[in-house]
């Protein structure tokens, strides 16, 4: 007689141990099913794990769980062939408690964070794949997995089985992805010495920064590059859209080796040894890429929901926070003890009146935007760091002379108002 | 039928590291296993459990973390799983490993006759191959080593048919319950685990037993104190060396090998001593 719970969670990444976590601890009934030898095994992040959503899961989790560092500084670089504009954030506010957000490594993270749910009551069961959600009467009733007498019951399942979400598409939630809806991002982690992190990225033992990277790190493609430090490694790696990879016929390992490379790049990591080779879709097609959230018995969160900011690299928190949201109005609909969709709905609306749809929804055009005019990265990346050079490089031209040459040579390039609208465009775009 | 399984925590030694100073296996470099030869062990309990039916129970002593190993064999198809687990055990070479096993067995079976032990045919960690027939003599029953093939239960007689691996062929022999077997890996495939199993052994909580809770144990001759073993040396045995590439066309290579041959043949002979 196969088991009947009140709620099952297939998924053990963030999202899906949120909500198992918050179910199990209001005392309902929790299978949480991953698919990974454990959790963590199967799931990339670039690293960066923000301490809000986290903390009101786990208050002060930074005191047990497993982080690498926390970050006090933020750099962001515009990279041309051989220079780099820069600008960033350092503040030693972030070195003390609460902090702002640290580096982590996923597999030792989530192990840590699903233990959590564990010791809150939730059953975790690994190496099991979920093939497909059982429906009865137009209602999700359960899942089948690929193990022997592999059906179990529950009153909801929340799909948190990730980007790529099968069981989602196989309820006719989401279509098939447009190529632009995702991007393919390859990462490293490459072992350094602790002394030489410290050196090379002028922090201490417990002070991490971070580098995002536009412009020449992906050869002008619509995406980013990422280098942030671990207490002994760091993570470097670089996504684009697919849709760009393929028009530029770029293979992602080709993109990493060439940031590896780079001249801005490689003294920083130079001596260092690497140790993981890391691979993930994640999904940025934003707002408009949000599927149908909850159905009959069903609810789905996480990446499988689509829930990444990608202009502010925001994603774990995402999947953390929507998961509390589901277990929230999972509680309440068995306090009502209906879980049709109508009941289960209070999800969708909790979603959309948290910030997490309200950041989507004010990027909503910015991913299309940038992809489709290429000049963002393509032109004005390389044009800043020859106007940077130019104003910086001192030859005996007046100061005020070089402004109106470098002014001259933008507009020269493109036309005043083709810049012009550039820039309208972007601020429409993000504003 | 009451089985009772040992079973040991390994690290896994397919990706550990060897300390290049102490020679000694880092055992943070590699996760925490089942010890391959004892899941072959419950697997193969479970097996005779579909025949004769009955309670497999599993044993294993270590840290409070090798409840991992015992949930893991209730995920394969174990009823019960029990840890002993003691500051008093550590340091334990395999003669007081099985001394403590035998009075962990001795409480098992106060509670449910036990008819029959199975051991892996050793730990990948320390591949002795000793704690099985140890406990064996202490309990008093037969051990059977190199099982791969458990032929035929037999209740009412109260024997086992057994087919034992022999460094050539094989040997069928009838024990009589209870007995002891160690088994190789080839004895059964281990089983993709039902999803109830799987639920069971993550709601499992193995009953975990001191020293206070076995009876009339000798404390001298356990953990260290009961140990004799002293390690000699470690060393890390040199790699082999490759090997000699034979070049050029077919026939000359076929030559070439039939050199090689002769040159050895010492080594080739089939010796027949019976």
């Amino acid at each position: 007689m196969p088991e009947k719970f009140d709620v099952i969670v297939v998924g053990a990444g963030p999202a899906g141990t949120s909500c198992a976590l918050t179910c199990a601890k209001s005392g309902l009934n929790v299978l949480l099913i991953e698919r990974g030898e454990y959790p963590g095994a199967k799931n990339v992040m670039g690293g960066v794990l923000y301490r809000k959503q986290m903390e009101e899961l786990v208050p002060e989790f930074w005191k047990e769980a497993p982080l690498e560092r926390p970050v006090i500084e933020q750099r962001f670089w515009m990279m041309d062939k051989e220079s780099v504009v820069q600008f960033g954030y350092k503040g030693l506010e972030w070195a003390t408690e609460p902090y702002n957000n640290f580096t982590v490594l996923r597999a030792q993270f989530d192990q840590w964070f699903a233990k959590k749910a564990v010791d809150a009551g939730a059953l975790l069961i690994n190496e099991t794949v979920v093939t497909e959600c059982i429906v009865e009467n137009g209602k999700v009733v359960g899942v089948r997995t690929d193990r022997p007498d592999g059906e179990v019951f529950a009153d909801v399942v929340v799909l948190a089985d990730g980007v790529n979400s099968l069981l989602s598409k196989q309820l006719g939630f989401h279509k098939e992805f447009r190529p632009d809806e995702v991007a393919l991002t390859v990462m490293e982690v490459i072992n350094l010495p602790k002394e030489k992190i410290n050196d090379r990225f002028n922090v201490e033992d417990n002070q991490g920064c971070t580098i995002e990277i536009f412009g020449d790190s992906t050869k002008g493609n619509l995406g980013t590059a990422f280098l942030y430090t671990n207490k002994e490694s760091l993570n470097i790696g670089v996504g684009t859209t697919l849709s760009s990879m393929i028009k530029a016929k770029l293979k992602p390992y080709e993109l990493l080796d060439y940031l590896k490379n780079h001249p801005m790049v490689k003294p920083l990591i130079a001596g260092g040894e690497s140790a993981e080779y890391l691979a993930h879709l994640i999904p940025e097609g934003g707002y408009r890429s949000v599927p149908k959230v909850a159905g009959n018995g069903v609810i789905i969160i996480g990446d499988a929901a689509q829930l990444v900011n990608a202009i502010h690299r925001e994603g774990s928190n995402m999947a953390m926070h929507s998961g509390l949201l589901a277990a929230e109005s999972i509680l309440e609909a068995k306090h009502r003890e209906d879980f049709s969709e109508s009941s289960l709905n209070i999800y969708r609306e909790k979603l959309f009146d948290s910030f997490i749809i309200k950041d989507l929804e004010k990027y909503k055009d910015a991913a299309h935007t940038f992809e489709k005019y290429p000049q963002y990265f393509n032109d004005y990346v390389p044009m800043m760091n020859k106007a940077m050079s130019k104003f910086f490089t001192v030859d005996g031209t007046p100061k005020r002379e070089k402004q109106k040459q470098i002014m001259k040579s933008v507009t020269a390039e493109k036309g005043t108002l083709r810049v012009l609208q550039d820039l309208y465009r972007a601020w429409k775009a993000v504003k | 039928m009451h089985i009772v399984v040992c079973v040991k925590q390994v690290p896994d030694t397919k990706i550990i590291k060897i300390n290049p100073k102490t020679n000694t296996l880092d055992r943070r470099s590699a996760p925490a296993i089942l010890n391959p030869y004892d899941a072959h062990a419950v697997q193969e309990a479970v097996k005779i459990k579909e025949k004769t039916d009955g309670t497999i129970s599993v044993l294993s002593m270590g840290p409070p973390q090798a409840t991992a190993v015992i949930k893991k064999s209730i995920e394969i198809g174990a009823d019960r799983g029990y840890l002993i687990s003691d500051r008093a055990f550590a340091g334990a070479d395999t003669l007081a490993t099985s001394y403590a096993l035998s009075k962990a067995l001795e409480r098992i079976s106060k509670d449910l006759p036990v008819d029959m032990v199975i051991c892996g045919k050793h730990a990948i960690d320390g591949d002795t191959g000793q704690v099985g027939p140890g406990i064996a003599r202490r309990m008093d029953i037969p051990p059977v080593t190199n099982v791969i093939e458990v032929s035929e239960v037999n209740q009412q007689e109260k024997t086992v048919l057994i087919k034992r691996k022999l460094t050539s062929g094989y040997e069928l022999i009838q024990s009589e319950l209870p007995c002891l077997l160690t088994v190789e890996k080839e004895i059964n495939d281990i089983e993709y685990s039902p999803m109830p199993n799987m639920i069971k052994a993550a709601r499992y909580e193995p009953v975990i037993w001191a020293v206070s809770d076995l009876e009339n144990v000798e404390r001298t001759q356990l953990g260290l104190k009961g140990s004799p073993t002293i390690v000699g040396k470690m060393f890390t045995p040199p790699r082999p060396e490759g090997g000699i590439r034979l070049e050029g066309s077919s026939d000359e290579q076929v030559s070439q090998l039939m050199e090689v041959l002769m040159e050895k043949k010492d080594l080739l002979t089939i010796q027949s001593s019976k």
